[in-house]
C-alpha cells in the first residue's frame, strides 16, 4: 500500500502551486484556478486519511461535500467575474478598486 | 516496488507537473486545458487511495462541470479579454513574481517539515484502525456504505449543502442577468 506521507507531500506541493498562482497572477480566472488547486489539495488529504475509516466514511463523505461546495463557489465566482468584466472591461484584480462607479 | 506504487508515482508526477505548467504558462486557454489533466490525474490518485466514488464524483463534477463552466465564462467574455490577457510581459524570469515564488517555496518547506514531523503512518488512530481491521482494503465495497452514511449519520450536513447549493444557484442566476434599464 501507499504511505500516507506520500499523499501528504503531493498535496502540500499542490497547495503551494495554488498559493503561488493566487499571489502572482493578474487575472481573476487564473486566481480562481489557483483556489481550485488548493481545494483539491485539501480534498486529497481528506481522501487519503479516509482510507482508515471504513465504518463512518467521514473523510470520503466530507470530500464529496467539499467537491460540491467547490462547484457552487465556482459558479458564483464566475458570475461575479463576468459582471466585473462588463463594468470595468478588465478582470485584473489590481485594477478593480471601487465597489460602485 | 509494486505496480500500485509505480502508478502512484506516475500519477503524482502528472499532477504536480501539470499544476506547475498551469502556474507557469502565459496562455490562459492552455492553462485551463492543463488544469483538466491535473483534475484527471487527481481522480487517479483518489482511486489509489481506495476512494472510487469520490474519484467518479471528481470526474463528473470537476471535469464535467467546473471546467466547462470556466471555459464557457472565458469564451463568452469576448475577444477583448483574450487580447488583454495575451499582452503580458513575456520575460523568462519575471522579477515581479519572485516574492510570490519565495512565499510559495518557503511555505512548501514548512509544510514538508510539518508532514515529516507528523509521521502520519505511525499516528495512534491509524495504527488502531489497522489492528481493528477498519482500514479499507482494495477489494472492499465502500460505495454502499457511503450511501447509507450519507442518509443517516451525515444527513444534517447533506441538507445544509443542498440549501447552500440552491442559494448559490439563485445567486449566480441573479448576478449574471442583464442589467435592466430604469
Amino acid at each position: 500500500m501507499i504511505n500516507l506521507t506520500d499523499f501528504l507531500i503531493v498535496s502540500a506541493a499542490l497547495f503551494c502551486v495554488g498559493v503561488y498562482m493566487i499571489v502572482s497572477k493578474r487575472n481573476a480566472i487564473q486566481i480562481l484556478i489557483g483556489i481550485e488547486l488548493m481545494l483539491n489539495a485539501a480534498i486529497l488529504n481528506l481522501v487519503a486519511f479516509g482510507r482508515y475509516d471504513k465504518i463512518n466514511n467521514t473523510g470520503q463523505v466530507f470530500a464529496l461535500f467539499a467537491i460540491v461546495l467547490a462547484a457552487a463557489t465556482t459558479a458564483v465566482a464566475l458570475a461575479i467575474i463576468l459582471n466585473v468584466y462588463r463594468r470595468y472591461k478588465t478582470i485584473d484584480p489590481g485594477e478593480i478598486n471601487k465597489l460602485r462607479d | 516496488m509494486s505496480i500500485v506504487q509505480v502508478l502512484f508515482y506516475i500519477m503524482a508526477f502528472i499532477v504536480i507537473g501539470s499544476a506547475l505548467f498551469v502556474a507557469a504558462t502565459k496562455n490562459l486557454v492552455r492553462s485551463i486545458f492543463m488544469f483538466f489533466i491535473t483534475l484527471f490525474a487527481l481522480a487517479g490518485l483518489y482511486v489509489l487511495a481506495l476512494a472510487d466514488f469520490v474519484a467518479i464524483t471528481q470526474v463528473v463534477i470537476y471535469v464535467g462541470g467546473i471546467l466547462v463552466l470556466i471555459l464557457f465564462a472565458f469564451m463568452l467574455s469576448g475577444r477583448e479579454t483574450l487580447s488583454i490577457l495575451q499582452q503580458q510581459k513575456s520575460k523568462l524570469v519575471n522579477v515581479g513574481k519572485s516574492p510570490a515564488l519565495l512565499l510559495a517555496t518557503l511555505f512548501f518547506v514548512v509544510m514538508i517539515y510539518v508532514v515529516l514531523k507528523t509521521d502520519a503512518d505511525n499516528l495512534i488512530w491509524v495504527k488502531q484502525s489497522i489492528t481493528n481491521k477498519t482500514a479499507i482494503k482494495p477489494n472492499d465495497l465502500v460505495t454502499d456504505n457511503i450511501g447509507i452514511n450519507l442518509m443517516t449519520r451525515y444527513l444534517l450536513p447533506f441538507e445544509a449543502i443542498s440549501v447552500l447549493l440552491m442559494i448559490a444557484l439563485v445567486g449566480a442566476a441573479h448576478l449574471s442577468r442583464k442589467e435592466v434599464k430604469e
